[in-house]
């Protein structure tokens, strides 16, 4: 994990914590230094924000359906040695059939300056759920694939990658 | 100008899955980026890809700032008739560019 993502993680751990603590002492009167609930509602919005972005951006795709893990296979290095030249394979199983294929394949990130990476929409005459292209990570994180199947169902995979060169850090002559 | 190298298997049996590649020449700004002397550089990116078989469309891919420059894009489809395959990407700055290949179904 880069210095960057660690401090990330190690943020949003003390925010869920003080968090936490800031809710016990509300629920008990006798408390000393209670929090007030505008304090409350800043570490909440600085907690969501850290974590939230990736899941902003799929419930976008997704709605409030329910999201099953299986079925999305992600295939990515997981030393990833450049950020700005990362090969990525998405496959799902699926006969692809024209009653039972996938419609739809979508890739995000967590700790890119955007969320999204690419969205595909496909059909029964794909043949086979499986499309490859290479992308860019800023830094090393979670990737997640969902697959929309036409039953309207969604699969999701994740896969954590190690990045050392960052993407988006090279200087421009 | 941009250019694109796709590759279609020229001959293929009716009803096998081939698979196409597609990459195109494009820098893929991202908008994040600044100049030496800390300007902003514009985004300028490809932002769809559509591909279209005898007329119907097979794949259309949505793409964002996180793909690399000169994006590669590879799908599969079913071949299931003689015709022409139609690529088509689109994206800022009135990017627009075109290619056709052709295929032989036995």
């Amino acid at each position: 994990m880069t210095p960057i993502a660690q401090a990330l993680e190690a943020r949003a751990a003390a925010l869920e914590a003080e968090l936490q603590r800031a809710m016990n002492a509300r629920q008990d009167p006798q408390a000393n230094g209670a929090y007030s609930s505008e304090q409350i509602k800043s570490l909440q919005t600085e907690l969501a924000r850290l974590t939230s972005m990736m899941q902003d951006a799929i419930r976008k795709v997704v709605g409030d359906a329910p999201i099953n893990r299986g079925k999305v296979k992600l295939d990515l290095p997981p030393l990833i040695d450049n950020g700005n030249v990362v090969p990525l394979s998405v496959s799902v199983d699926s006969p692809m059939t024209p009653t039972d294929y996938v419609k739809a394949i979508h890739v995000f990130n967590e700790k890119n300056p955007q969320p999204n990476i690419v969205s595909v929409q496909l059909g029964p005459r794909a043949g086979r759920a499986s499309i490859s292209t290479r992308i860019r990570l800023a830094d090393s994180q979670t990737v997640t694939a969902i697959a929309q199947l036409a039953d309207g169902s969604f699969w999701q995979t994740t896969q954590d990658v190690i990045v050392t060169i960052a993407a988006c850090a090279e200087e421009i002559s | 100008m941009a250019r694109a190298v796709v590759t279609v298997p020229p001959r293929a049996k009716r009803g096998e899955i081939i698979e196409i590649r597609t990459l195109v020449g494009h820098r893929m700004e991202t908008g994040f980026r600044h100049d030496s002397l800390g300007r902003p550089l514009a985004r300028d990116i490809v932002t769809q890809f559509v591909c279209t078989y005898n007329g119907t469309e097979i794949c259309r891919a949505e793409l964002f700032p996180a793909i690399s420059a000169n994006p590669l894009f590879t799908f599969t489809t079913i071949a299931v008739e003689s015709g022409t395959l139609e690529f088509k990407w689109t994206g800022d700055n009135n990017f627009a560019l075109n290619e056709t290949a052709s295929i032989t179904v036995e």
